[in-house]
């Protein structure tokens, strides 16, 4: 490791340098990176605006207007609709001359902008999307999928409960392509556990009242109600199931994919004890807490949650590649960002997988309770740390193209 | 154990029941709507703002006055009842001899605004608001553990919505409301001032959907997209209901929440599209609705 930290400051003394010659080799000599996001519906508090400050911040502390580098970055909302963000991600790369795009909660959006940045041969860094597909049979060149995964989401929380005793589950699963995947991956780690999954229900997205969803989760006698869905949903799921009492009843709730900004919403009272997995959480270490002061002053107080992380340290990596090969021709940043080792305050050191995977390590949290919290944004507890070679799908099951 | 359809009639009846919940808040918010529609024919689009703001005002009490859920369920509406006055006034006064659209547009645009300024206020996730002490818990009804707040979602909303239909359908009072749409210059005439009876009917219908926006807020998120995430439903049990009609819009409310709910159980994935497909069906036998008056 040492090794290749000298070689990167080498590198990167070379490139100031090399200043001029770099101005001649990147496009237009502006790094332009467009932030595509839920900027207005239920997916906004944990990418959206926060993720514009996240790449503002990475820029800023890459140093890049000392080291000759340009940076832009622009904005977009995509309202959960693939066709809009497509549109926007062609208009981005043909006129405006984008040439990376970051955030982009939503796997539907996610998957229609891959496509159009592999055609343009520009870069994507998924911080926001959840699908596994993306690093899957929908992996590209042009591609990286940063922060989580529903793979990563599955196994993390998956097994996890069912080694503690929690076997045989019921799926409340949001009704679209995410929820389905993310379900579909939940089921082979509890079946692969040794578990059983004793029924499942497709709820539509964005549903109001989940309890009639409850009841029959009640009914079906499950040890473990799994939540595949996201947002909103779930913040309405696991608080009309503390209205009905199903965790006093004795069955236990499962999120699948939490957020921070979720955890604030529903309160502690609620949501105290619920078990997931997420990549980031503020409070780990010295750097985290460091990072997140400056964050809230510029995100009217909202906490980052694991995609604005996820941004900041993707275009952090993005620029240093920038830097070290003097280009930001997308395809060669993104082969480049795969060679070299990955490193910032919030992620630490990590690496970029063949398939496009970002790797780093993942954590079960626990929602503290009322008493143990300090503050208003005093929320969760390690349970475990899942190391990096465990968190993530193993590359060969993956089925991307790009792996021979 | 007996079975309907192959569902055990224990499950039905649990269903059944939150359906008539879930039929609770539907009734209450159409019943705004219908008073407003009935008495000054506007198409009231913030309507679903107007329900999200009244769960806010709540949480605003508790959070700053620290007034609890009781007085909020006295107060929200009130002051949400009273920026509705203002509105009338200051503009839907002004269309009322213009084409039902121009009203329809006024409101559908501030609807958008109040929910913006409040999304880029508080965010989208929403704030916890907690349940009163006195109603967390619940019966257990045999068949099924009824929290005791949706107990009192449904006695409320029944009390609101039959008392409501009560004033305007048996009393003086409502007469002379029924009167003043009808034939405005006669009833002034009479000596009765009908653009203030007006203004406060517009305030009364706002202070419906402040009501159950504070019913709402211990149940789901206070939030605010959660005004626009139920108005095409509520707009939808209106027009099931019959425009304009009271007694319709309070029937149709429980009668479409008791729907949706065996729907859920049926066939889940149709829970969202179920109230639409019966709109259809509707418009189709009787265009003014299951108790509207063709005009």
């Amino acid at each position: 490791m040492k090794a290749v930290n000298h070689s990167l400051r080498a590198l990167a003394i070379g490139a100031l340098f090399a200043v001029g010659a770099a101005q001649a080799q990147i496009s237009d000599g502006v790094v332009k990176i467009g932030v595509l996001s839920d900027m207005s519906s239920l997916y906004a508090d944990l990418d959206g605006n926060g993720s514009i400050v996240a790449a503002q911040m990475a820029a800023e502390d890459f140093g890049a207007a000392a080291k000759g580098i340009k940076v832009e970055i622009i904005s977009a909302d995509h309202q959960n609709k693939p066709d809009v963000g497509s549109a926007v991600a062609r208009q981005w790369f043909d006129t405006d001359k984008v040439d990376l795009i970051t955030g982009t909660t939503n796997s539907g959006v996610a998957l229609a902008v891959n496509q159009v940045t592999k055609d343009k041969g520009k870069a994507f860094i998924v911080s926001g999307a959840a699908s596994s597909d993306l690093t899957g049979k929908a992996c590209s060149p042009n591609t990286i999928h940063w922060t989580y995964d529903t793979w990563m989401l599955a196994n993390g929380t998956g097994s996890a409960i069912v080694k503690t005793g929690g076997d045989s589950w019921f799926f409340i699963t949001a009704d679209y392509a995410f929820g389905h995947a993310l379900e579909r991956d939940t089921e082979a780690v509890v079946l692969k556990s040794g578990g059983k999954v004793l029924g499942k229900v497709r709820a539509p997205l964005n549903t109001q009242d989940f309890s009639s969803y409850l009841l029959q989760a009640q009914a079906s006698k499950a040890k473990i109600i799994g939540l595949a869905n996201a947002g909103g949903d779930t913040r309405n799921s696991i608080k009309q199931a503390a209205e009905f009492g199903i965790v006093k009843g004795g069955q236990n709730l499962a999120g699948l994919l939490v957020f921070i900004q979720d955890v604030h919403a529903m309160g502690l009272n609620t949501a105290q004890g619920l078990i997931f997995t997420e990549t980031f959480y503020w409070d780990m270490n010295d750097q985290t807490r460091a990072f997140t002061r400056r964050f809230i002053q510029r995100n009217k107080g909202i906490y980052p949650s694991m995609i604005h992380a996820g941004v900041y340290s993707g275009v952090l990596h993005y620029l240093k590649a920038i830097e070290a090969l003097k280009s930001d021709d997308g395809t060669k940043v993104i082969a480049k960002m795969k060679e070299m080792p990955t490193d910032d305050p919030l992620f630490g050191k990590g690496t970029v997988r063949a398939d496009g995977r970002k790797i780093h390590p993942a954590y079960l949290f626990e929602v503290k309770k009322p008493s143990e919290s300090k503050g208003e944004w005093d929320l969760y507890k390690t349970r475990a740390t899942i190391p990096a070679d465990q968190a993530f799908r193993p590359l060969k099951d993956g089925e991307c193209p790009l792996v021979k | 154990m007996t079975e309907i359809f192959g569902v055990p009639t224990q499950a039905l009846f649990s269903q059944l029941l939150i359906g008539l919940i879930n039929g609770a808040f539907y009734a209450m918010l159409s019943l705004g709507l219908a008073v407003i529609f009935g008495l000054l024919n506007i198409i009231n689009f913030t309507h679903g703002a107007q329900y999200m703001m009244g769960a806010f005002c709540a949480w605003f009490l508790l959070q700053y006055l620290g007034l609890g859920y009781w007085w909020s369920l006295l107060i929200a509406p009130i002051a949400v009842g009273a920026f509705g006055v203002i509105i009338e006034r200051t503009m839907l006064a002004r269309l009322y001899k213009l084409d039902h659209l121009y009203g329809l547009l006024l409101t559908f645009g501030l609807a958008l605004i109040i929910q913006g300024l409040f999304r880029n206020q508080f965010g989208s996730s929403g704030l916890p608001y907690q349940m009163p002490e006195a109603l967390t818990g619940g019966f257990n009804l045999g068949f099924m553990f009824l929290p005791k707040y949706r107990g009192w979602v449904i006695v409320a909303s029944l009390a609101i919505c039959l008392s409501t239909w009560y004033v305007i359908e048996r009393t003086k009072l409502g007469s002379y409301l029924r009167a003043g749409t009808e034939n405005p210059a006669l009833v002034q005439a009479f000596g009765i001032n009908v653009p203030r009876m007006i203004t406060l009917t517009y305030g009364f219908g706002v202070a419906l959907a402040a009501f159950a926006g504070v019913m709402a807020a211990p149940i789901y998120q206070v939030n605010p997209l959660m005004g626009a995430d139920l108005i095409i439903v509520v707009f939808a049990v209106v027009v099931i209901g019959g425009m304009g009609s009271i007694l319709g819009s309070i029937i149709t409310g429980f009668g479409l929440g008791v729907i949706e709910g065996l729907t859920k159980v049926f066939y889940p994935e149709a829970s969202n599209t179920v109230i639409f497909v019966i709109m259809v069906i509707v418009l189709i036998i009787r265009p003014a609705g299951l108790f509207g008056r063709e005009r």
